[in-house]
């Protein structure tokens, strides 16, 4: 037996290796257990050098971004614009500086608003694994970071973790093939299961070819899956079309739009209602106009005749407005009957081109009074949003 | 035998053994895996250079000894299995058995020429990538894609990077 070993020495060494990792393998297959202390060691070791490196190569880029490129402005500029010069790399200065603030208040903004409990962490790196959609943030379980915590940026989801460490946790990305999310449509409420591909799109699974869903429309987390709160925007829905068995649904993740540097990790999730509009639909509100100066002259209203369907429909609830002796914005005054017929207008009080009088000599408290025209006071306007029904 | 077998298996190169000093052959591979880990999230396409597989055929093959082969070949695996999401021991067993081939190939070429080390760069990665793939649906039944158009491509692009790197290692050789 020695003088088989000593023999096939090496061959007897790499099958010993190999067999003892097949059962390290097979231990952590079988038990659906990892070996925690190697990868504790192995992060550990690595998330120091990760930081150091990430530090220094900020600290390089800031360095070329606001010496160097600007010292080569300065150089051509120096005889006539010492000045300007000097402004120019303040302005650079203090815009990165606005830009790096922008980026943390929108999200500490989104962290005090949210009602699910969030930790904000920073991207270090990615894992070794090829083709896999996992990064590495630098918030641990001394942070209070557990494993499945979702992950999401205040435009949408991100992804969930995976590994936690004591210095830094792994995150699963959305568009990873293994990853799924429980997915609730806008408008139609239709359920679905999100899957992500490997690339930066992701699919909707399980919804039947008979139930619908229209593109462009908006999936929300429904809080399924026990991971993500219900009421976190996943992103518009690019492409809907029949499949063999199921819809076949491509989604845009909204929350990669930004770049993914800074992110939030819910330690407490809330459950939200799914919002009526999109995110990028969100009702704005607009406080009522100032009062008219009385010494100023009013503003020239539209004389001219309607021009798009929007002026339309003021001129007709103007009508409807002066048919009712109702004014807009005015408390306790109820709403008017938004369903008059034009030949009810009519018929009710504005015969013989009344209309068009109260067109051009509004009175003070009427929408034309106010300089943009557009908008009924007090009345709620959306950006860029669909026209909604009164 | 010609002169030009000569050049690629001459037996008084093939037994000289290269030494390292541990600081190299700790921080080395220590230095890919974090290029591996970091380096992609700002340069997407690097994200294809495997340079812990290059750094564990350069030092199998200029250790000459398959023994020194598997346990780097272990050691660097199961690091980067630490820093991956999958169970140790899939990168371990990959890598230990490319560590025995490298150094058990050292044995009988001229690894120092460049052609070599071209075609053996090209040859493990190719290698790693395939076995990989056969151990992740055979053991962890995952279904895993492989396509070896694309991987040849990349199997070139790494052994071109292999060359270079490979020299500059060599500077690192401690002589005497």
């Amino acid at each position: 037996m020695e003088l088989l070993l000593s023999r096939y020495r090496n061959l007897s060494i790499l099958l010993v290796t190999i067999l003892a990792q097949l059962v390290l393998l097979a231990y952590q297959v079988k038990s659906n257990q990892e070996v925690r202390l190697i990868r504790v060691w192995a992060v550990s070791g690595v998330t120091p050098l990760a930081r150091v490196l990430e530090a220094s190569r900020s600290g390089v880029s800031h360095f070329f971004s606001d010496y160097f490129v600007l010292l080569d402005v300065r150089d051509d500029n120096k005889r006539m614009k010492a000045e300007l010069d000097r402004i120019k790399m303040e302005n650079q200065f203090l815009r990165t500086e606005l830009s790096t603030a922008d980026r943390a208040h929108s999200l500490a903004i989104f962290q005090a608003q949210s009602p699910s409990k969030t930790i904000a962490a920073h991207i270090i790196g990615n894992t070794t694994e090829p083709g896999a959609k996992v990064v590495m943030v630098d918030r641990g379980s001394s942070s209070g970071i557990e494993k499945g915590l979702a992950v999401i940026t205040p435009d949408g989801i991100v992804g969930k973790v995976i590994n936690v460490y004591p210095t830094a946790s792994f995150v699963l990305l959305a568009t990873d093939p293994t990853f799924a999310a429980g997915v609730i449509s806008q408008t139609n409420r239709v359920h679905g299961t999100l899957r992500g591909q490997g690339y930066s799109t992701v699919t909707i699974e399980h919804v039947q070819n008979e139930e619908k869903v229209a593109q462009g429309e908006w999936f929300y987390t429904s809080g399924d899956d026990r991971i993500f709160p219900k009421g976190l925007p996943v992103g518009p829905a690019t492409v809907v079309r029949p499949g063999k068995t199921s819809k076949e649904i491509y989604v845009t993740p909204s929350g990669f739009q930004e770049g993914l540097e800074e992110v939030l990790i819910i330690v407490d999730g809330v459950h939200a209602a799914i919002p009526d509009a999109s995110p990028e639909n969100q009702a704005v509100h607009l406080l009522a106009p100032p009062a008219d100066d009385p010494g100023a002259t009013a503003a020239p209203a539209q004389t001219g005749p309607a021009a798009t369907d929007a002026d339309r429909v003021i001129e007709r609830y103007r009508k409807i407005g002066d048919v009712e002796k109702h004014v807009y914005g005015e408390r306790g005054s109820g709403a008017p009957n938004y369903n008059l017929s034009p030949d009810q207008l009519s018929d009710r009080g504005t015969p013989g081109g009344k209309t068009e009088d109260s067109k051009t000599t509004p009175g003070p408290n009427t929408p034309d009074s106010k300089p943009s025209g557009n908008v009924p006071p007090g009345m709620t306007q959306r950006k860029a949003g669909p026209s909604t029904n009164p | 035998m010609t002169e030009f077998t000569e050049g690629f298996s001459e037996p008084s190169r093939k037994t000289r053994i290269s030494k390292f000093h541990v600081v190299s052959m700790v921080g080395i591979p220590l230095a890919a895996i974090l290029f591996q880990v970091y380096v992609p999230r700002f340069v997407t396409y690097l994200s294809y250079l495997e340079l812990p597989l290059l750094v564990t055929v350069y030092f199998s093959l200029m250790r000459r000894s398959p023994v020194a082969g598997v346990f780097f070949g272990a050691g660097i695996g199961l690091a980067q299995d630490s820093l991956s999401h999958n169970p140790l021991g899939m990168f371990g067993i990959v890598k230990t058995l490319v560590g025995y081939f490298a150094a058990s190939v050292s044995q009988r070429f001229d690894v120092e020429n460049s052609v070599v080390r071209l075609v053996l760069g090209f040859f493990f990665f190719f290698f790693h990538q395939f076995f990989y793939w056969v151990l992740a649906r055979a053991l962890l039944g995952e279904a895993v894609d492989f396509e070896p158009q694309q991987i040849l491509v990349v199997a070139l692009l790494n052994a071109a990077v292999a060359v270079p790197l490979f020299h500059i290692l060599d500077k690192l050789k401690v002589t005497g």
